[in-house]
């Protein structure tokens, strides 16, 4: 296959050997010529696939998933509420207003969880950096491990029936019916919303994707090979529920976290265990928690985190084992 | 002329409330800005993605900054 890439490489390799003058074949030279392919290809990508979710976005308002996913039952709603997840936006904010939206409007306990844990899961700009770093294959496992996830913890909650672990004002709250006129926008108008997304979300994350591919180059060119294997290969079990747990509070840099990611598997990091730990970075959040925990109780955050912590490691573990 | 802010206190919701004002001072519109905080009056109104605004209990916009001359335009009609 041709590497559509390869202006990139070339790009970075006139720069390092010509234009910075560094030797070839040195620790400085690898961890430079990371550093300017890393940048160039986020950003890219970055640029991409924002633009292409945030128009896509402009069809799939949560108002319309409200009215899709009323009051229906069953897996395929599950499947439905995830994928739903990919593509609607999802800011810390509006958590608490679009888990109470899709409570009152009938939607399931467990249904409203798959799209809650796939939202932050499976996000564009998550998805566009995996892509510039780890490869496409990689990231299309890290999207379907993401909507898997959603579905099955979703599918639990609703196992369990935690509805009364769910704040009562919840179910008091009237949600009127205002529609924002959203139907009648033309194409370029749709354009310029998502290119106001590209620019929002790359103004808000290129200075954790500049630290973050700085710290990988570094760890590129300078940590001997190997070195991950040794310590946090596929025969130490305890690596992968420690990659989990570290991930948790890490969610405000996950886009600087990527390309380290990258360059931990470069040094035998396990694909599993690197997955895992992503996994843990978006979706259990501790900002998020404690939004969430105006509207639910105790019992059904922890619940929440326990099935999600507990199917992370078992992702992790899985691709261990088939990658 | 009556402009609401819905939003739970997010910067972004902060920021709608700036451009809000400067808009307001360009074209010396009167009116009366609040922000609105409480999810049950946000939800009230059918938003579920903050930032929104609300001018005379129509919600012009939802789940955006909105920008200079939208607002121009919503305060000048």
């Amino acid at each position: 296959m041709v590497d559509i890439f390869y202006p990139l490489q070339w790009i970075a390799d006139k720069l390092t050997y010509e234009v910075f003058k560094i030797a070839p074949d040195t620790h400085l030279a690898a961890s430079v010529n990371f550093i300017i392919y890393d940048v160039l290809k986020i950003f890219i990508l970055l640029a991409i696939m924002i633009f292409v979710v945030s128009y896509i976005r402009t069809y799939v308002t949560p108002e319309k998933t409200r009215k899709v996913l009323g009051g229906r039952t069953g897996l395929q709603y599950h499947l439905l509420a995830s994928m739903l997840g990919v593509v609607t936006p999802f800011c810390s904010c509006s958590s608490v207003p679009l888990f109470i939206g899709f409570v009152e409007s009938g939607i399931p306990l467990g249904v409203t969880f798959s799209f809650l844990i796939t939202s932050p899961l499976v996000n564009e700009a998550a998805v566009a950096a995996l892509w510039a770093t780890i490869g496409l294959k990689v990231t299309l496992i890290y999207i379907v491990s993401g909507i898997v996830l959603g579905v099955f913890g979703g599918y639990v909650v609703g196992l369990l029936k935690m509805e009364k672990y769910v704040a009562d004002f919840v179910y008091k709250i009237k949600v009127g019916d205002q529609n924002i006129e959203q139907e009648s926008l033309k194409i370029k108008e749709r354009a310029a919303i998502a290119f106001d997304n590209v620019k929002e979300i790359v103004g808000k994350v290129w200075i954790y994707v500049i630290i973050g591919v700085t710290l990988g180059g570094i760890f590129h060119g300078y940590a001997p090979e190997g070195i991950l294997a040794q310590y946090a290969g596929k025969d130490n079990l305890l690596a992968v529920p420690i990659a989990v747990v570290m991930g948790v509070p890490l969610y405000s840099n996950v886009m600087g976290m990527i390309p380290i990611v990258e360059s931990l598997i470069g040094k035998g990091l396990p694909v599993g265990t690197a997955l895992a730990f992503l996994m843990a970075v978006t979706a259990l959040s501790l900002p998020e928690m404690i939004i969430l925990k105006k509207v639910l109780k105790k019992e059904l955050i922890g619940a929440f985190v326990l099935i999600v912590t507990v199917s992370i490691i078992f992702t992790g573990y899985l691709f261990n084992i088939l990658l | 002329m009556k402009i609401e802010i819905l939003g739970t206190g997010c910067p972004k919701c902060k920021k709608t409330k700036e451009i809000i004002e400067k808009v307001l001072k360009q074209t010396g519109v009167e009116a009366e800005v609040i922000k609105v905080e409480d999810v049950e009056k946000i939800l009230n109104y059918g938003v579920m993605v903050t930032p929104a605004v609300a001018i005379d209990g129509e919600v012009k916009v939802a789940g955006k900054v909105p920008d200079e001359k939208d607002i121009r335009k919503w305060v000048t009609q």
